[in-house]
């Protein structure tokens, strides 16, 4: 489904991706851990298109397609949906109307009908109580005058009306109390399908004890420097980052030394 | 031909003029337009030397020669004009063609008795008792080149006189229509809407070009308010793009009146609005509202100015700007809260939306205070399109431009969603979305 090679992207010069490989196939929860600074937002935010980061080098395929070549509402079309670490707030713009623009947008794309008023309704209502939220915030602006836990559960929202392909979590978990963790990892849980990639960007283990992942992977100052399954995930814990700073110093060194005797 | 030379031509088009109206019972208003006209000769168009056009060049309107305008229908139809209107808005209308009212596509519904609605050319003729206390009683031809233009040169317009005590629940539409041809036309509108006290009413004024041609409107309204009267007035100015529009809308209110003010202007190249209000009585509430939208080349400018002169008073301004492409604009507003203005409560604010790096704003917030006791504020802001917001919708699957277009309506909708009556707001909110998405296609028509 998504193949990302050697991936490099930097902002304002600065590289923050360093050659990423990852593969993520159908059907496959892969989570993505790293101390901060590592590149974890910046990999998914590459990856929805944001135009900020700069790609230097390497290639994304997506579905066979050149991803990187894709404009973002063309990804989103195509079926890559993104949480936001940081949802945005829209003053003005009622969350229902965005929400049923989005959503026409893509069943356009995808030459279904668009859904009217009462059908829309129908269905968010369904999914609205997927994640717990109530229909009052949902007639406010996008985000706007929402706390920490309900602009999280809105994106979950989102993500479950828009049915990705293949759905980037950034940092969903971060600020949560346990309750609303338990409500948005519900949610992620009851969007899991055979057809369906995800890639669970995160900073805390505590998120994979209730979304169990598939595979796990660290990436450190921009590459993925160790993958495994969901053990892994318990080892960082036990052990912190230092572990494979550690790690990752060691072998830089080997490195070094061989690059030295080679010159 | 220069500046003097086209104040000469308005001077002899008063002379030509001043022969017909001695003979339609009008002269008793002659010595007001004399008055007015030499006014006009001393004072001269303004240059951008006055403080209050120090923006706004009016030299393309000087160098252009104008004749006055006639009734031309050049086609329009009942359909038409029903198109040219707020489609769903049940309400007495009064059209107005090239400037002159039109009895047959103008339409009445029940009024509440006494209650005058009609041609103004006509009252003049035949009311005057009601028309004499109020016309060029407020609007200053003394001070203001344009309006002083306007009443020496003025034929028609609406006459509204609204009986104390009564309450008008529809709206009443008064609605402009040009339908100029090849020839340069100028027209001088003039209407006069006098509210009586514990009197209620809803004026939407529309100004509406029906081609690309040129010509120039220069409309003055006074607005005249009783005591504990309430009166919604709501302003939409979508003439061709080529037109000229300079209007002036006098407001004047008395004790505990209240009147809200809508002010929405789309079209034109060149455009100045002129919206003054003098809250002469204790505990007046005045609210002055405004949206413009420009781009290509328009300019648009509007001049606000409160006069808080008695006690208690309460105004609100908010005024917002949408401007694209090489569009320009200027937001002036003046609060002025004399000596005896205790106790005034005046807020202003004026936010800028730029979509394009070469469009440009002057706004200029303005406050002077001679009273110790109030609550005064003002504000500004100009900025684009928040990035993160435009990549948040287009992360969701919108287009760059409907998103762009979906933040701008938002961005609008703050002063279009404070008007009350909602036939007039979805009738706006149309006429809106409609211009966002024929702009994007088109670029240049307005209808």
């Amino acid at each position: 489904m998504l193949e990302i090679r050697n991936l490099h992207a930097s902002v304002g010069g600065k590289e923050i991706l360093r050659g990423i490989d990852l593969k993520v196939n159908a059907g496959e929860v892969h989570a993505i851990m790293g101390p901060n600074g590592s590149g974890k937002s910046t990999l998914a935010l590459v990856l929805a298109g944001r135009e900020t980061y700069m790609v230097t080098a390497g290639e994304v395929i997506y579905e066979g397609k050149n991803l990187l070549k894709m404009l973002p509402e063309d990804r989103a079309r195509e079926g890559i949906f993104m949480a936001f670490q940081y949802p945005v707030e829209i003053p003005g713009l009622n969350s229902m109307t965005f929400l049923k623009a989005a959503l026409n947008s893509i069943r356009k794309h995808r030459g279904l009908e668009e859904l009217d008023a009462m059908d829309f309704l129908d269905l968010a209502r369904e999914k609205m109580k997927l994640v717990d939220m109530s229909e009052d915030l949902m007639k406010r602006p996008v985000n706007e005058g929402f706390s920490g836990g309900e602009k999280k559960r809105n994106e979950i929202l989102q993500m479950a009306v828009l049915e990705p392909k293949l759905a980037i979590l950034d940092e969903t978990d971060s600020g949560l109390d346990i309750d609303a963790l338990k409500v948005v990892a519900n949610g992620v849980n009851a969007l899991r399908s055979e057809d369906r990639g995800m890639i669970l960007v995160t900073h805390y283990q505590r998120l994979l004890n209730y979304i169990v992942p598939d595979y796990v992977h660290v990436l450190f100052n921009g590459a993925i420097v160790k993958s495994g399954g969901k053990e892994l995930a318990l080892e960082l814990e036990a052990k912190g980052y230092a572990w494979i700073e550690e790690e990752v110093r060691e072998a830089c060194q080997v490195d070094l030394q061989e690059g030295g005797h080679a010159a | 031909m220069g500046i003097t030379g086209e104040r000469e031509n308005y001077l002899s088009d008063f002379a030509r003029f001043e022969k017909d109206i001695s003979k339609n019972g009008q002269s008793w208003f002659g010595e007001i337009r004399r008055k007015a006209i030499s006014r006009f000769a001393e004072l001269g168009f303004p240059t951008t030397r006055h403080e209050e056009w120090k923006y706004t060049s009016v030299a393309p309107i000087t160098k252009i020669h104008f004749n006055p305008c006639g009734y031309e229908l050049n086609g329009l139809t009942v359909e038409k004009v029903r198109r040219a209107a707020f489609g769903e808005l049940e309400c007495s209308r009064l059209v107005f063609v090239n400037g002159y009212y039109s009895a047959e596509l103008s339409s009445y519904r029940p009024l509440p008795g006494a209650v005058h609605l009609g041609s103004l050319a006509v009252a003049l003729s035949t009311h005057r008792e009601l028309v004499g206390p109020h016309l060029a009683r407020y609007a200053s031809y003394e001070e203001h080149a344009f309006t002083a233009l306007n009443t020496a040169l003025m034929r028609d317009g609406a006459f509204v006189n609204i009986p104390d005590g009564k309450v008008v629940e529809e709206p009443i539409h008064l609605l402009f229509l040009s339908t100029a041809g090849r020839e340069p036309t100028v027209s001088h509108s003039r209407n006069l809407i006098v509210v009586g006290k514990n009197s209620q009413a809803t004026i939407v004024e529309s100004y509406v070009g029906l081609g690309e041609s040129v010509y120039f409107t220069n409309v003055v309204t006074e607005v005249v308010l009783g005591e504990n009267s309430v009166v919604e007035h709501v302003r939409l100015q979508r003439e061709s793009r080529k037109a000229f529009h300079i209007a002036t809308l006098q407001v004047h209110q008395s004790r505990s009146s209240t009147f809200s003010g809508h002010s929405v202007s789309v079209g034109g190249a060149l455009v100045r609005n002129d919206v003054n209000a003098v809250l002469d009585g204790e505990g007046v509430d005045c609210t002055l509202n405004g949206l413009y939208l420009v781009k290509g080349q328009q300019h648009v400018d509007n001049h606000t100015r409160i006069d808080h002169v008695r006690p208690h008073g309460t105004s609100r301004e908010l005024y917002k700007g949408i401007l694209d492409e090489q569009s320009s604009g200027v937001f002036n507003g003046k609060v002025v809260v004399w000596k005896d203005a205790q106790k005034t409560d005046a807020k202003q604010t004026n936010k800028n939306l730029l979509l394009s790096e070469n469009a440009e704003i002057n706004s200029k917030p303005q406050l002077e205070i001679l009273a110790d006791d109030v609550k005064c504020t003002h504000g500004t802001t100009v900025g684009q399109i928040e990035e993160e917001q435009l990549f948040y919708l287009r992360s969701r699957g919108l287009d760059r431009e409907i998103a762009q277009g979906l933040l701008t309506q938002v961005f609008a909708g703050e002063t279009i969603g404070r008007i009350k009556i909602e036939a007039i707001r979805t009738g706006l909110e149309e006429i809106l979305l409609t211009q966002f998405q024929k702009d994007k296609k088109h670029g240049e028509t307005v209808q």
